[in-house]
């Protein structure tokens, strides 16, 4: 018996993402005193693999043909599913950013398994059962999943779950390439990476504004304090709708979800749609002029300020700090 | 082109979640129903689609009970030609996959549209599990679609960023946020929509999978620390010594 986790790689490296993914999986095979198998897929540079036995694999997996350097989701499956077998996995797990969301239900029912996407937690095992803390109603709630069937999957959400050192073999096997041309129905054209900043979804620094920033021109101290601390930048809805930011940027119910380290919320009054999209932050700061904002009470700090004169004198503080830290 | 809108009943997004005394059940007292907010962008974009078109058809279908008609015909208000109420409580994803996928298997459609995700569980597994369970390709998040004969050309997110792909007529696609404004029915669709066919088909014996244990509500923090606007750069020190975040 084997738990397989989907240990995908961007340009041939793999982001902390993947690694969360593969220390959870190493929890989870834990639960049942199995081993934990990686599956890789397409080309990886260098000796980038050996990672993954840091993290808790017992072996690894690979396979390098470099058709599957292109991420499709009927295909990937079907490679990842072909790597189940080998392993002899019952359960499976990955990452639940995009790429995971597309692959999750195609897998669950390639292997009839039963399928639990956002964990957040590490699963209980009863029997053949595993219980799964999963975010519902984005995150005004929680709800333990029960996975019944022979077979399971779990997608983890990013940020959910430290990094753990175990310094596992990783032993490298490969595998011949299952997935055949034709298994690529949806044809990727053009690429269009954000480069030079860091993608919203994986920041464990976010720094956030709303309409307390009185229009778009001021948005320049936003971006300066996101790269001061090293984070992604993000909006409300109101501001995203009056095209103020694109879409892209814009957390709450209807956007985003996501739980950063550290979540700053500058001149967001925080609606209830927005608060369920980024109450899972661990650390949250509102700044806001007004003191019954809704923000303050589910912020871990507050300042009753205007943004406009407040942002300025952190981010002075912030370049003090850097330069001293 | 003949279109298939999924959709999903969800409290609207302005409720206050809480659950039973014994954590087993969403209390569901008081709350409003709506249709899945990415839903209603994937019927209005199917409409847009045809419209654009000059013709075609759009069905809505969803999984549940009787008292969620009223989204149905709201749908149908909106503009879609035909809707079905597959008669069964939606707790289990592969269930609803399964339903849906059965009955649209031997109808023809070209194009399978779901929300990105539903508001109240955020599984968003439906799509993709229709899409293995009708062996269609699915392109997942997508924030615009145009048509020329049977190629799509579709923006999708990715991680890190933003792709286009090309996809032939059968397939599946979820909806998100930039790909359309919701329309909104006027009295003439309210008017029409009484009329519309509304057939309700008894479930297949699909298996669940799954099952909710019991629920829990976030913890309450333990309050907010408030600094003094004039002492503002205190904070960076607290984040660092005490929060332990930067």
């Amino acid at each position: 018996m084997s738990v397989l986790v989907f240990a995908e790689n961007s340009g041939g490296q793999f982001k902390k993402a993947t690694f969360e993914a593969v220390s959870y999986a190493a929890a989870v095979a834990a639960l049942s005193g199995s081993e934990l198998t990686a599956i890789v897929l397409g080309t990886i540079a260098g000796d980038a693999l050996s990672a993954l036995g840091t993290y808790g694999a017992d072996k690894v997996i690979h396979i390098s043909d470099a058709s599957l350097n292109t991420f499709e989701a009927h295909a990937t499956a079907k490679a990842i599913a072909a790597a189940a077998e080998a392993a002899g996995a019952k359960t499976v797990v990955i990452s639940n950013n995009y790429s995971g969301k597309a692959l999750a239900p195609r897998l669950s029912v390639k292997l009839k398994a039963a399928l639990a996407t956002g964990a957040v937690a590490v699963p209980t095992a009863d029997g053949n059962s595993l219980t799964v803390r999963r975010t519902v109603f984005s995150n005004k709630g929680f709800a333990d999943l029960t996975l019944n069937s022979d077979h399971k999957i779990i997608s983890l959400t990013p940020n959910s779950h430290k990094l753990v050192e175990l310094n596992k073999a990783g032993t490298l096997s490969t595998l011949p390439n299952p997935v055949v041309a034709a298994d690529f129905k949806a044809k990727t054209v053009e690429l269009k990476k954000v480069s030079g900043k860091i993608p919203l979804t994986e920041a464990e620094l976010v720094v956030s504004a709303g309409r307390g920033m009185k229009g778009p021109e001021n948005w320049g101290m936003i971006e300066e304090m996101a790269e001061l601390l090293g984070a992604a930048t993000a909006c409300s809805k109101p501001v995203s709708d009056l095209h103020w930011r694109g879409h892209e940027e814009h957390v709450g119910q209807t956007g985003i979800t996501i739980k950063p380290n550290l979540y700053i919320a500058i001149g967001i009054s925080g609606a209830i749609q927005h608060l369920a999209g980024v109450s899972g932050s661990k650390v949250i700061v509102a700044i806001n002029t007004d003191k019954e904002a809704p923000f303050f009470k589910i912020a871990d700090y507050g300042i009753v300020g205007d943004a406009l004169e407040i942002v300025p004198k952190l981010n002075a503080a912030i370049s003090k700090f850097k330069a001293a830290n | 082109m003949k279109i298939l809108v999924c959709i999903s009943n969800v409290p609207d997004t302005t409720t206050k979640i809480t659950f039973t005394p014994d954590n087993k059940a969403f209390n569901k007292a008081g709350v409003q129903y709506i249709i899945n907010p990415y839903d209603e962008l994937a019927l209005t974009k199917a409409l847009e689609l045809n419209e654009a078109a000059g013709g075609g058809t759009v069905t809505v279908i969803h999984v549940g009970a009787v008292d969620t008609e009223a989204n149905l015909r709201k749908a149908l208000a909106v503009g879609a030609d035909d809707a079905v109420r597959i008669d069964a409580e939606p707790t289990d994803a592969f269930f609803v996959a399964n339903e849906i996928a059965t009955y649209a298997k031997d109808k023809g459609f070209d194009i399978v549209f779901t929300g990105r995700e539903s508001i109240d569980y955020n599984g968003g597994q439906v799509g993709g599990m229709v899409a293995e369970l009708l062996d269609l390709p699915m392109v997942n998040v997508i924030n615009s679609i145009t048509l020329a004969g049977s190629t799509a050309t579709i923006e999708r997110d990715i991680d890190g960023g933003r792709e286009v792909v090309h996809v032939d007529t059968p397939f599946v696609v979820s909806a998100q946020k930039e790909l359309t404004e919701p329309r909104i029915p006027n009295m003439r669709g309210i008017m029409m929509a009484r009329s519309k066919p509304l057939q309700v088909i008894a479930p297949s014996a699909t298996e669940k999978r799954t099952e909710i244990s019991q629920y829990q509500a976030p913890q309450a923090k333990a309050g907010c620390k408030f600094i003094d606007a004039n002492d503002a750069e205190s904070l960076i020190q607290l984040l660092h010594n005490e929060a332990k975040v930067i």
